[in-house]
């Protein structure tokens, strides 16, 4: 081997940042020459992804409408992720989150009050939270590996939301579509801009990312987190409550996916359907690491992730390709972060062929 | 219920298990050498889609299979080259694998989706197959399920009488004494997780090739998920692994079963039970944590740089 990884004594900084931005070069030019690959012109078609959604202000609206989801689902996992529970379930509890939040909007159809909102999205996060707790107590009180049981809820969620779009929250007068009444208007979150879709949703999720931010860089509560996914037992010595930590972590992570799924029937959908979500809890995943689980990284993080579920839309109508083009993105994204990321602990050493001094003696 | 009911029932188990008894045999194998490879559910999407159109062209089920096998190696080689090559976090490789899969997989079906194709069909042993109750579950199966006994058998012998299999243990229970005992590491890593990528792509071919034969997206459904589990709940022990995949497979056929029976319960909630019945046994084999931690290969998941 002529290349050698060599352990950097510290970790670098400067490489921890470079490395999303190199991920995404490297993700940039992969899908160019894909691109090509299917005939297209690499540039033109890379102009349709990434610049053409968002050359008008509606495009503007849109991308915000689909990174408030991602950003809300993705800053909660980073507090999981930071305190090394690894919380896959994020699209599930987005999905409970819709389920709760619709359970309570179908009450209030024809309520006239400023309530109504209120308690729908704090029901959807009541909702995601439960989910989430629900796994975390399962880790905490059984041992049970949450990678594994929030992978196995989401597949629940989705049925279960499935199971009441098909019958008792179905609109009676819907021509037994498989979807729920339209919500009334004192359960829809407001447009922000006219002639788009931007709905308050984007504040909640810049607020959650500056609230979260707060969280862990300095309450008490943040620190332990950190210090529990550093060195558990560092954690443990402290005599700071695993049990307690983990539940913590879960609520707030399945809160924020919940807030999310609430945000999705409550705004741009406006009601209960089979499909609420294009992936966007398993994309936060990809968020997360790629915002190095930082809030500011997760803010620019989500808005590249909604931009590439935006290219995808256009490219697929503009260039006729599969919209799947942009969950290979996204996989081609986080190959290339870990790829990178390598370089963060290790350096690479080149390796002249030489003749060793026992060889030659011989 | 009625005898040929409950033979229907064995058989539809046996066919149902098959690929998650395939997939969980390849990743016992990779786990046991101390890799934990996320990726099952991307490996086999890919090897179903690329099984599919390969026999889709060419009409050759032989060759689909053959090259759902590999599809399922080269990307479990991709897995390697950054999880092991480049000593990447194990946990977040896997996922990436999985959703690049994904992508990946309905990218290139996307032409594909509802064509539909001659499956791999069941082949009856004379007299064998008309053995009361397990005769149709055992012998009038198709080549691929037959294999699959074979499968189990080989993994079976491999880690209880072979040289290799005892190398693959020392490998996961603690590379570093491995290595200083001149045992081949990263070779031993890098062959585990390449069989576990083409067992998972065998699967995921069956599932395109023979269970249902045509495309569609996400049609692995969590398979390589539960697969994960099963791995966990058999304690890393291939004779449990068998016994776990026809469990599993019974959950997941309870609804023909449940509906053969007459009972009105909704088709969706139906559907749930082999992913409630995942975490249940999940929660069950391990709530005693010293047992779980036993049974564990010590090195799982750690990456090993021989150099550190």
């Amino acid at each position: 081997m002529f290349l050698k990884l060599e352990p950097r004594g510290e970790a670098s900084r400067s490489m921890s940042y470079l490395s999303p931005l190199l991920a995404g070069l490297l993700t940039l030019i992969s899908g160019g020459i894909f691109f090509a690959f299917l005939g297209h012109d690499p540039i033109d078609a890379l102009r349709i992804f990434l610049i053409a959604p968002v050359e008008d202000l509606y495009g503007f609206g849109e991308l915000c409408v689909k990174a408030a989801p991602i950003m809300l689902c993705a800053i909660g996992l980073a507090v999981a992720f930071k305190a090394q529970v690894w919380n896959i379930g994020a699209e599930g509890q987005l999905l409970m989150g819709g389920l709760a939040a619709s359970a309570v909007a179908l009450q209030l159809l024809d309520v006239e009050s400023l309530w109504a909102l209120p308690l729908v999205l704090l029901s959807g996060m009541l909702g995601g939270g439960l989910w989430g707790l629900l796994a975390g107590w399962l880790r905490t009180r059984f041992n049970a590996n949450e990678i594994l049981t929030t992978i196995m809820f989401n597949y629940i969620a989705l049925y279960l939301l499935l199971y009441f779009v098909h019958g008792s929250f179905k609109d009676p007068d819907g021509y037994g579509f498989p979807a729920s009444a339209m919500f009334g208007d004192s359960s829809i979150l407001p447009v922000l801009l006219e002639d788009t879709r931007l709905h308050i949703g984007i504040l909640f999720a810049l607020l959650a990312v500056v609230i979260i931010w707060v969280m862990l860089s300095r309450s008490f509560i943040g620190f332990q987190i950190k210090v529990l996914g550093l060195d558990s037992n560092a954690a443990k010595l402290a005599g700071f409550k695993h049990k307690r930590l983990v539940a913590i972590v879960m609520i707030v992570s399945g809160a924020l996916a919940g807030l999310a799924g609430a945000g999705e029937v409550a705004g741009p959908i406006g009601q209960l359907i089979p499909s609420i979500s294009p992936g966007y809890g398993y994309a936060a995943i990809i968020v997360a690491f790629l915002g190095r689980l930082h809030p500011v990284g997760i803010f620019f993080a989500s808005m590249l992730m909604a931009l590439i579920y935006l290219g995808g839309e256009l490219a697929q109508i503009e260039l006729n390709v599969p919209l799947a083009v942009t969950s290979l993105f996204q996989g081609m994204l986080l190959f290339y972060l870990l790829a990178c990321d390598v370089f963060i602990n290790f350096k690479i050493k080149f390796n002249r062929p030489q003749i060793s001094p026992t060889l030659e003696n011989s | 219920m009625d005898i040929d009911l409950i033979t229907n029932i064995l058989y539809a188990m046996v066919r149902t298990g098959t690929p998650l008894l395939i997939v969980a045999l390849g990743e016992l194998v990779c786990e046991r050498s101390g890799v934990l490879n996320l990726g099952q559910e991307g490996m086999m999407l890919m090897g179903a889609v690329v099984g599919f159109i390969v026999t889709l062209t060419t009409g050759s089920l032989m060759l689909g299979f053959i090259l759902a096998i590999v599809a399922g190696m080269l990307m479990s080689m991709l897995f390697a080259a950054i999880a092991l090559g480049l000593n990447a976090n194990q946990v977040a490789t896997g996922l990436a694998l999985t959703i690049f899969g994904t992508g990946l997989s309905a990218f290139i079906g996307a032409g594909y989706v509802g064509v539909p194709i001659t499956g791999l069909e069941p082949i009856a042993i004379p007299y064998l197959s008309d053995i009361p109750l397990i005769g149709k579950m055992l012998f009038a199966q198709d080549l691929v399920v037959y294999l699959s006994f074979g499968l189990f058998g080989l993994v079976y012998w491999f880690f209880k009488s072979s040289r290799l299999g005892l190398t693959v243990k020392a490998v996961g229970e603690n590379p570093h004494a491995a290595n200083s005992l001149g045992l081949p590491v990263m070779r031993t890593r890098y062959l585990a997780v390449a069989f576990g990528g083409g067992m998972a792509g065998l699967a995921g071919g069956y599932l395109s090739l023979a269970y249902t034969p045509l495309w569609a997206e996400n049609m692995v459904a969590g398979r390589g998920w539960i697969a994960l589990a099963l791995v966990v709940f058999a304690t890393w022990r291939a004779d449990r692994i068998i016994f776990g995949a026809y469990l599993f497979g019974l959950a997941s056929i309870l609804n023909l079963v449940v509906q053969g029976l007459g009972y009105p319960v909704s088709p969706n909630l139906l559907a749930m039970m082999p992913y409630a019945a995942t975490v249940l046994v999940l929660v069950m084999i391990s709530s005693n944590v010293m047992k779980s931690k036993m049974y564990t290969p010590m090195w799982l998941g750690k990456p090993f740089h021989p150099h550190s």
